[in-house]
């Protein structure tokens, strides 16, 4: 059966129900029935990446903007530079232990961006092979990063999310916040050079403070599997108690595009253009970060 | 047979068709459409056993491709196509038979094609299970990628060797016209294989926390695809599913079927067991990692190279699945009909 979730929405716009009312309740209610029974009858479309934007609209969305809204208290800063239509790549630094800096991106984007767009994320594998979290993440509209996967979605105008830090990033200890790890190899500059889309930095402030990271227990990690198994102030401390993230300020800024239009796309299998470039879109994220910090200041003491 | 689906490239050159596998269902529809075609002079069934739905002029051979005879035939007939559709995906009489049955027939037959003067066309059917199915692999596989996870048993490896022998063929006989079709699972109303059979359980199972991306191809898409590999030159290899992609959990809503999700290892015993006891042979820990990891494929080459599309979607060929065996939306969408009735009968 499906949970009681998927009414939230009903109530989302009160102002609208109170001038409506009392057609306006009947008409909520019964549209309400229709996407329930939409649910139960599996009459709704999914994409070939498993992208369920019915289910992400009322049920994914509505779940983590409590989060969005009134934990992190998230503001978003540099939105013009996210264009309304067609495909881009956002490059964000990650961090955070778990990676909930993906998912505050994506309600950001979708929620205070004029266009409403939907980020479609490229995630570790590690992602697609644990139940539960592998198919939620692709109804989300996520997906494997890796070059197929993300050529495919800029090949259909979509806006791509990619964290190329990946577990050195989200995984770095607590004492070398804010500071940038190794690009990868830069295979998302290769991807965005064949595309021919813009790249958009982003710098994402906040989500360092959420699990700091003091110690990590490898053997731990590699009996389970994990790139790595955390230790924080109050994880594995207080048990699932732990858990809980610490509500810091967040604040995630956009900046200027990057053009990729002005190389050639054969580039892309240039090392030398592929490498200047990755640093030029690490530099210009790093320096973001240092200035939106500065921007924000202490990490638990705004609203 | 629909005249609009005839291609520019129609051959005058195909006039004796050997199918194999022509006992099992797909063999024999399109042994069915084949003769149907008056162009063709000739059409010969092998199989090695009786087939059970007519067949119209098709000559019907019982013979085992396993042994050189086939290569009598061949010879004899001067066949030059042949539409190898041997590949058994149902271990209905044990893991090594079927396996004899695929790798071992292919080797002979393709053997026979490359000695026969007459040849000039090979179709063969395989199937998606090629590209294996994981968790590490890209949401969509085109015909150039290679398996993340290769298949390591079933009939997904031997569909693997298959179409290395295959490629060995084409090598060593460049002037044959070589297609090889890898297809989506089948589904339709007649339709009897391994999903099907899973599809109809009372509560069908799930494998918990996993919900896979599903591609169907409906029977009457893959027998005109054959057809039309049949009688045109269209070299190469080609996926072949329905358009779009159904979850596990959707289709399963779609057909008013009860789903029960069960941890992996549970969901394989119970596999074992349906199979040794039940209705359920052929519920393979192949069929069991397509239900956890799924597997979506790109067929935009298929369609370029045949200017076609199937008739069914995904979703559309599990639709008419679905219908045909009564399975339907119970009494939930029925109840929430009166409900919204009730609700908005004022208006």
């Amino acid at each position: 059966m499906r949970p009681e979730a998927q009414v939230i929405p009903l109530n989302t716009d009160a102002a609208e129900h109170l001038v409506r009312e009392p057609r306006g309740l009947d008409h909520k209610v019964a549209s309400a029935l229709q996407f329930v029974r939409r649910r139960l009858t599996g009459e709704y479309e999914i994409d070939e990446f498993g992208f369920d934007p019915e289910l992400n609209e009322n049920v994914l969305l509505p779940l983590l903007r409590p989060l969005y809204e009134r934990w992190f208290r998230v503001e978003m800063f540099g939105m013009e530079h996210v264009p309304d239509t067609g495909p881009a790549l956002v490059v964000g630094n990650h961090s955070g232990t778990l990676p909930i800096d993906g998912v505050m991106l994506q309600v950001g984007l979708h929620d205070d961006h004029p266009a409403h767009r939907n980020l479609r994320l490229l995630g570790a594998d590690l992602v697609y092979q644990v139940p539960v979290l592998a198919h939620l993440a692709r109804k989300s509209g996520h997906t494997l990063a890796c070059q197929a996967d993300a050529s495919r979605l800029l090949a259909q105008d979509q806006l791509v999310g990619v964290f190329p830090e990946g577990f050195k990033g989200v995984g770095k200890p607590f004492s070398e916040r804010y500071r940038l790890q190794r690009f990868g190899r830069g295979g998302f500059v290769a991807t965005a050079l064949r595309a021919q889309v813009p790249i958009i930095p982003c710098a994402i402030v906040g989500a360092e403070e959420i699990y700091p990271k003091i110690a990590d227990l490898k053997p731990l990690a590699r009996l389970l599997g994990f790139p790595y198994f955390p230790v924080t102030p109050t994880w594995p401390l207080f048990g699932l108690l732990g858990l809980v993230p610490l509500p810091s300020k967040w604040m995630i800024a956009f900046g200027e595009p990057i053009r990729t239009d002005r190389y050639d796309p054969a580039q892309a299998d240039d090392h030398m253009t592929v490498f200047n470039l990755t640093d030029q879109v690490r530099e210009t994220i790093q320096n973001m970060l240092f200035d939106v910090l500065r921007q924000r200041g202490p990490a638990f003491l705004r609203a | 047979m629909r005249p609009s689906a005839s291609g520019s490239r129609t051959s005058g050159t195909t006039r004796v068709v050997l199918v194999t596998g022509v006992s099992r269902f797909l063999g024999a529809r399109v042994a069915d459409t084949l003769q149907a075609d008056p162009s063709i002079e000739r059409v010969i069934g092998v199989d090695t056993v009786a087939p059970t739905l007519p067949l119209g002029r098709t000559e019907f051979v019982r013979i085992d491709i396993r042994t050189p005879s086939i290569a009598k035939i061949i010879n004899a007939a001067e066949v030059d196509t042949v539409v190898h559709l041997h590949l058994v995906t149902m271990a209905a009489a044990g893991r090594l038979k079927s396996k004899e049955q695929n790798v071992i027939g292919t080797m002979q037959l393709l053997a026979a094609c490359q000695r026969s003067p007459a040849m000039r066309k090979v179709v063969v059917r395989s199937s998606a299970a090629v590209y294996g199915s994981s968790g590490h692999d890209p949401a969509v596989f085109s015909e150039t990628d290679e398996p993340v996870r290769p298949p390591a048993s079933g009939y997904a490896k031997d569909a693997v060797e298959v179409e290395g022998y295959v490629r060995g063929l084409a090598r060593r006989r460049s002037d044959l016209t070589v297609s090889v079709l890898r297809f989506a699972n089948f589904l339709g109303p007649h339709v009897d294989n391994p999903l099907s059979r899973y599809f109809r359980m009372p509560v069908v199972a799930t494998v918990l926390g996993f919900d896979p991306r599903l591609q169907f191809v409906h029977e009457d898409d893959g027998v005109e695809v054959l057809r039309r590999m049949a009688t045109e030159d269209h070299p190469g290899t080609y996926n072949v599913a329905g358009d779009g992609v159904v979850l596990l959990s959707q289709a399963l809503r779609r057909a008013g079927r009860p789903a029960l999700p069960l941890p992996a290892p549970a969901l394989q015993t119970l596999g074992d067991v349906g199979r040794r006891f039940g209705g359920l042979k052929g519920f393979s820990p192949e069929l069991l990692r397509w239900l956890t990891y799924g597997r979506v494929l790109d067929t935009e080459r298929l369609a370029g190279e045949l200017a076609w599309r199937p008739k069914y979607s995904s979703e559309e060929a599990f639709t008419d699945f679905a219908d045909s065996q009564g399975l339907g939306h119970g009494l939930p969408a029925g109840l929430l009909d009166r409900l919204a009735g009730a609700v908005g009968g004022k208006r």
